[in-house]
């Protein structure tokens, strides 16, 4: 029949109006400022960069010395809108491995250019970038206020784990496995090194070992 | 008492007429009714733009506004302030006195509308014989406003919009037209005031409104299609179809022009559903006769706003027709049935009192009703989407 359609429809929307209003599970509504409901564990929106809290390197600020990127610059080169600018520092600092690397003098994220896509955390090394949940980034300076520099971006170990937990916890495990690694090999070669010193010069040792 | 609250605006006019010389009285009489017309619509305008808001959100299990002000009541306040201080761009190539005119022709002409409807017993601006006459060509005059609002603007998207409204307005003019002309073979009257007198009758304690005969039905039913189409309601809103042409003939107005354009728009809803209200559902006449002692214009305007709350509740259910089916629908189905609900009044009309005449007259048009819809429908296929060429 004709206009059967228009008339179920036309019950529909009615249900739907009159239930609105009396049932609380047909109005989904978050009355967002007031009410907030918590993110989902996958949320993320733009990136920023992760410290960790031992102080490494002794000078500057915790966020400073602590910082995982080593200016490799591969997420400034990967970054499809090209919202990433860094730039290398002339000296070096030890990471995390104990090793001397570069860090980044300066880096900047424009995060009105940025278009969320998490490229820039899939290309790094070094764990280094890791995407946000704050999505609360409005500003009356639609320049420098959306211009995010170092300090802006640096946010600690402890914040990732805050925010993606399970994500954070094979992160650590990760860089756990590599400093072990790193350090096995480190005292491998420590070890060979001082085999040899002992085979060259075998009198030396036990003085050396007693120090 | 109840006579002094029926007409308590003819006599407030009349004692304000009083303060001044005889010679005035006419014309400042006809001002300030011109005036109440002019200030109550608009506020009646606010109102449902509001209704609308709230009604089209719980319809999608939304809230709807209800920010500014206690449950958002001063949401048309705030939207109003925003229109007046945005800026007015033209487009530089537009034609500009022409880009100017079309807004403020749309709504002078849907005011004009309003001279002849009756909003009451003895409320009417103007008291015309043939004022369904009049108010039909006043409202031709509304397509000339939107064509000229597409065609200056200078812009494809208007241009389309201009033309799909033209195309659509003039198309349900038609039926819009024959569905009325059954009221007037009926009550033998192109005035509207008699129309409604002629309703104003009771058997049994229920009126005599038009709606409840079957060509009134009939007639009600086609005439709220026409209108619809003609008001470029959702689902016949193709001229302003927001997804496929930004906004229609108005996509270049912008602050207040574009403000016109809404407000004219909302009036020409008023004024139609006041039409038919007028036409079939008995104008400010009571739907009891127990109740005729409640003031005739809070019928009239009561069964304004109901009308009102069905376009709402057909905009929040019904999706956008597409162009060949809303041709269709107007010229193969709409038309012929109104053409034959003329037949239907005649009929209705020589076949005198008694039961045979609402046997006859139902029975014609739910056969006209279920044959048109079979032969329409017949080679149509529903069901699971099938694929010519992709697969």
């Amino acid at each position: 029949m004709l206009g059967e359609g228009i008339l179920k429809g036309l019950a529909e929307t009615a249900k739907n109006f009159a239930g609105s209003f009396v049932s609380a599970e047909r109005l989904t509504t978050v009355q967002y400022p007031e009410e907030r409901i918590a993110p989902i564990e996958a949320t993320r929106d733009f990136p920023f960069l992760v410290y960790d809290q031992e102080n490494r390197d002794g000078g500057g600020p915790e966020w400073e010395a602590g910082m995982r990127c080593v200016a490799c610059q591969i997420c400034e080169k990967e970054c499809p809108p090209k919202c990433i600018y860094i730039e290398k520092s002339k000296d070096k600092k030890l990471d995390y491995l104990g090793k001397a690397q570069y860090y980044p003098a300066r880096f900047d994220i424009d995060i009105s250019v940025c278009m969320s896509c998490q490229i820039c955390v899939e290309v790094c090394p070094f764990e280094a970038i890791k995407m946000d949940t704050e999505f609360e980034l409005s500003t009356t300076d639609r320049f420098g206020g959306l211009l995010f520099d170092r300090e802006k971006l640096a946010k600690s170990n402890e914040h990732y784990h805050k925010i993606h937990p399970t994500e954070a916890a094979q992160v650590d495990a990760r860089l756990a496995e590599e400093k072990a690694k790193a350090d096995a090999k480190a005292k491998a070669a420590s070890d060979a090194a001082e085999a040899k010193a002992a085979n060259l010069k075998p009198s030396a040792k036990p003085a050396e070992g007693g120090d | 008492m109840f006579e002094t609250l029926d007409q308590i605006f003819v006599l407030l006019r009349h004692w304000l007429v009083g303060f001044l010389p005889a010679a005035w009285q006419p014309a400042i009489s006809v001002v300030l009714s011109v005036a109440v017309i002019v200030g109550l619509f608009p506020a009646l305008f606010a109102l449902t733009v509001l209704l609308e808001r709230k009604g089209l959100g719980r319809i999608q299990n939304r809230i709807g506004p209800n920010r500014v002000g206690p449950f958002g009541i001063l949401q048309p306040v705030a939207d109003g302030i925003k229109s007046l201080t945005k800026e007015d761009i033209v487009p530089t190539s537009a034609d500009g006195v022409v880009h100017f005119l079309a807004p403020v022709v749309l709504v002078v002409a849907v005011f004009l509308g309003f001279a002849v409807l009756p909003m009451g017993r003895n409320m009417t601006l103007v008291n015309m014989d043939a004022s369904l006459l009049f108010y039909f060509a006043i409202g031709a005059s509304t397509e000339l406003s939107v064509f000229m609002a597409g065609w200056s603007s200078r812009n494809k998207y208007s241009l389309l919009g201009a033309m799909r409204a033209v195309a659509q307005m003039i198309s349900y003019e038609v039926p819009l037209l024959l569905s009325s002309v059954a009221v007037v073979m009926i009550s033998g009257s192109l005035s509207l005031n008699k129309i409604v007198e002629a309703q104003n009758q009771y058997t049994w304690g229920l009126p005599h409104w038009y709606i409840f005969t079957p060509w009134g039905f009939a007639g009600f039913v086609l005439y709220a299609i026409a209108t619809t189409a003609e008001t470029n309601r959702s689902p016949f809103d193709l001229p302003e179809g927001e997804s496929e042409l930004v906004a229609g003939y108005f996509t270049e107005y912008s602050g207040f022009k574009f403000a016109l354009f809404f407000l004219g728009e909302y009036l020409a809803m008023f004024s139609i559903s006041g039409l038919g209200t007028t036409l079939f559902l008995g104008g400010w006449s009571a739907p009891f006769s127990f109740l005729g002692w409640v003031p005739s214009w809070i019928w009239f305007f009561g069964k304004l706003l109901v009308s009102m709350c069905v376009f709402i509740w057909i905009r929040g259910t019904l999706p956008r027709l597409r162009q060949d089916q809303l041709m269709n629908f107007a010229w193969k189905f709409v038309l012929p049935l109104t053409m034959l609900n003329l037949f239907d009044a005649a009929l209705w009309h020589f076949l005198g009192d008694g039961w045979a005449r609402w046997v006859v007259c139902s029975a014609i048009l739910a056969v006209a009703y279920v044959g048109m819809a079979w032969v329409g429908m017949r080679t149509k296929h529903f069901g699971a989407r099938s694929y010519r060429y992709a697969e």
